[in-house]
């Protein structure tokens, strides 16, 4: 089915359709919708959810990490001060295996507050053990909930899937909807080897492991991580070849021939393709690459996408506070270390804020990279993009 | 310690010269951030306008005065009054304020925010600030819903009133904001309506000279949100109910102080009594230890 929605409609329609066990959220600015949405559903009796609206974003977490340890199959959404505030629990989520969905929406934090986009919320969280997507448009945020789902129960793992805040979580795009009967079939039941409230069976969780066992569960953690990305492929493999929707884990964009290549995420990705077309239209051969599975960092797909020009321009909406540029920058750089072909690499902070980006603006930093592949040369390594003063 | 004076104004003179001002209190309001972002029908801005009237009335010191906010409509408070103001996070006003009385315990701390902020997310710094007897008013307006947001089910939504969250009517029971402030050990104690302005200044004239935690609850009608989703009628019409159902009860018990939807708002000043502040706790047991060398602050 053909629909209008936003980014949030859509995301809360893939809730409906998935029929979570358990959701607890905490309203905020611009992820609120989703979950009020929800309770809509929830009041109309189209799913079956258990919905607690609890009384913050600590709580959330923790009501679904006990929900999740039960067996439950369970979602919530948040954006910004929200998964800050959730900090702590996530990395409970992910040491204990939990799978947990958030329908994230990108907006800054503060200091000084702000409820616009930019991507500083989920890298403040992305050393976390979740996986993290970033969503392109509402058909992604919307195909990729669905996915996540099943990516997060298969690898014990919880997972993020974010919009742009109000770019895409407001923006009205079409999306086509999938069958409600056929997002459970592609979901299946959720498989549980240990759970609580399985009387025969009492387990305990969270108890202390000190320097006899903790390293290895947490190597063990980091072995999901390392395990992951073929469940991921698997995934969306399934949904492209069952729904017609292929998802790649980077996503590039007219790179086989490109000179010159801009790394990207989230809705600018969409953006930067219009600006592919025009400066293609003037016989500039360039690309794009767009890190759709953020984390774990897909490094052999990104690093032979990245191989495949000579500069490239990273735009990242966020910044590490090191002095060393944005976080996707430097993912970027790392990877390419043992690589035979480095490209050369500018970083371009952009948008923090809700800045908006324009397709001239991309433009203009294309041209930028082929001045960087006439002289050879980078003459700043991190530039921020579009603020006074620079 | 000493107090950063950043303040110019000093006492407000009570005089015929505010019939010159272009609005009544804009000597403690910033002009510039005017017109406000609340709905037409809030009940907010008569909360921030009995308090206004309240400092002139007390005779403030304005430069000893910060006000603190959490985030929410209410939040907004603090980037409208032209006075020394921190806008925090969702939730920890009473802990960043906390902090600011300790390291200047003779400022005035006053938290002024919603019943979420203070009930909900950061309702554990409101016991724990009441349970030490932290010297600071906390005025909590209270429209019984996250407004902000866009009108969720909040901890102090009464029992089946509609929210957005809860489109099939509230199925929690609230928190009495007073029983909870009393229980914890607050020594100032009232809840009026955003009708009675007249008595909502006096209270927080009372609360500015208490010492101690004093905390004073503004029912507050949301014309945008809660009255809109539960057929109300607008901000004019809510005034009409406090009218009609609000009942005045000094010193009640704040036992019997619930707020059933649509039914009779019990108010007055339920407590005022004396405990040690925290920061006279504090300083005693400091001169204590070090044998009389300490000195207060
Ligand atoms: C950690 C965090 N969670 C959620 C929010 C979003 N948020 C902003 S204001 C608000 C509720 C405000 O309600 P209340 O305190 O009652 O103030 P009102 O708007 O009703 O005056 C929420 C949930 C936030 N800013 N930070
Ligand atoms: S939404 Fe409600 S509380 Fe907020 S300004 Fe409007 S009327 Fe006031
Ligand atoms: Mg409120």
């Amino acid at each position: 089915m053909i629909v209008a929605r936003t980014g949030n409609e859509a995301m809360a329609e893939a809730m409906r359709q998935i029929n979570p066990d358990v959701v607890a959220a905490y309203p905020i600015t611009p992820a609120t919708e989703i979950v009020q949405l929800f309770a809509k559903f929830v009041n109309d009796g189209l799913v079956d959810t258990e919905f607690v609206p609890v009384e913050s974003e600590h709580s959330a977490c923790s009501a679904c990490c006990g929900a999740s340890a039960s067996g439950a199959r369970v979602m919530t959404s948040t954006a910004s001060q929200g998964l800050a505030l959730m900090h702590e629990i996530l990395f409970i989520a992910a040491g204990l295996r939990l799978p947990i969905t958030i329908c994230l929406v990108n907006r800054s934090l503060s200091s000084p507050i702000n409820i616009h986009c930019d991507h500083s919320d989920t890298m403040a969280s992305r050393d976390a053990g979740w996986l993290q997507i970033y969503t392109e448009n509402a058909q992604e945020a919307y195909d990729t909930t669905i996915q996540l789902v099943k990516m997060a129960e298969q690898a014990l793992l919880p997972g993020i899937v974010s919009t742009d805040a109000f770019i895409i979580s407001h923006g009205m795009e079409r999306v086509e909807l999938i069958d409600d009967k056929e997002v459970p079939k592609f979901l299946g039941e959720r498989k549980v080897n240990y759970s609580l409230l399985d009387v025969d069976n009492p387990i305990t969780l969270g108890p202390l492991d000190l320097q006899d066992y903790f390293f290895e569960h947490k190597r063990s953690e980091i072995d999901a991580m390392d395990n992951v990305l073929p469940i991921i492929e698997k995934v969306q493999k399934e949904f492209g070849d069952k729904f017609g929707r292929y998802y790649p884990i980077v996503d590039e964009y007219k790179l086989d021939d490109a000179e010159v290549a801009i790394l990207v995420m989230g809705s600018t990705g969409g953006t930067a393709k219009v600006a592919v077309e025009r400066m293609r239209e003037k016989g500039k051969k360039v690309g794009l690459i767009r890190a759709r599975v953020y984390r774990p960092f897909p490094k052999d797909a990104m690093t032979k996408a990245l191989s495949k020009v000579k500069v490239i321009g990273v735009m990242d909406r966020s910044d590490t506070m090191s002095t060393l540029g944005g976080h996707l920058y430097n993912d970027a750089r790392s990877i390419l270390y043992k690589s035979d072909n480095q490209p050369l690499m500018k970083n371009y902070i952009y948008g923090l804020g809700g800045r908006d980006i324009s397709i001239e603006e991309i433009e203009a930093i294309y041209e930028q990279l082929f001045d960087i592949q006439k002289s050879g040369e980078v003459d700043k390594d991190v530039v921020y993009f579009g603020v006074r003063g620079e | 310690m000493q107090t950063p004076k950043t303040n110019q104004q000093k006492k407000i003179q009570v005089d015929s010269s505010s019939m010159d001002r272009i609005h009544p209190m804009e000597n403690v309001l910033r002009m510039d951030r005017i017109p406000h972002i609340w709905c037409p029908g809030c009940g907010i801005g008569l909360a921030v306008t009995a308090f206004a009237a309240a400092l002139e009335k007390a005779e403030i010191d304005l430069s000893k005065i910060v006000i603190v906010s959490g985030i929410g409509c209410t939040g907004r408070v603090a980037g409208y009054v032209k006075l020394d103001s921190f806008h925090t996070t969702h939730g920890r006003a009473i802990a960043f304020a906390t902090g600011i009385k300790v390291a200047n315990p003779d400022m005035k701390v006053v938290v002024f925010s919603g019943d979420g902020d203070l009930i909900a997310i950061g309702g554990n710094h409101f016991i724990h600030a009441a349970r030490r007897n932290i010297d600071m008013l906390v005025v909590c307006v209270n429209n019984f819903i996250y407004a902000m947001t866009g009108g969720q089910v909040a901890p102090t939504t009464p029992l089946t009133a509609y929210a957005t969250t809860c489109p099939f009517g509230c199925v929690e029971p609230p928190f009495n904001i007073p029983y909870l402030a009393d229980s914890s050990g607050a020594v100032y104690v009232a809840r009026w309506t955003t009708l009675h302005v007249r008595r909502l200044t006096n209270a927080f004239v009372e609360a500015l000279n208490k010492k101690g935690f004093s905390v004073v609850e503004a029912i507050s009608p949301c014309a945008q949100y809660y009255s809109r989703i539960n057929r109300l009628g607008d901000g004019l019409d809510m005034m009409r109910y406090y009218h009609d159902n609000a009942e005045i009860r000094n010193g009640e018990d704040t036992k019997n102080l619930d707020i059933d939807f649509q039914g009779k708002i019990i108010v007055g000043k339920f407590i005022d009594r004396e405990r040690p502040s925290y920061t006279d706790r504090y300083n005693e047991w400091l001169s204590k230890v070090k044998g009389g060398e300490n000195e207060p602050g």
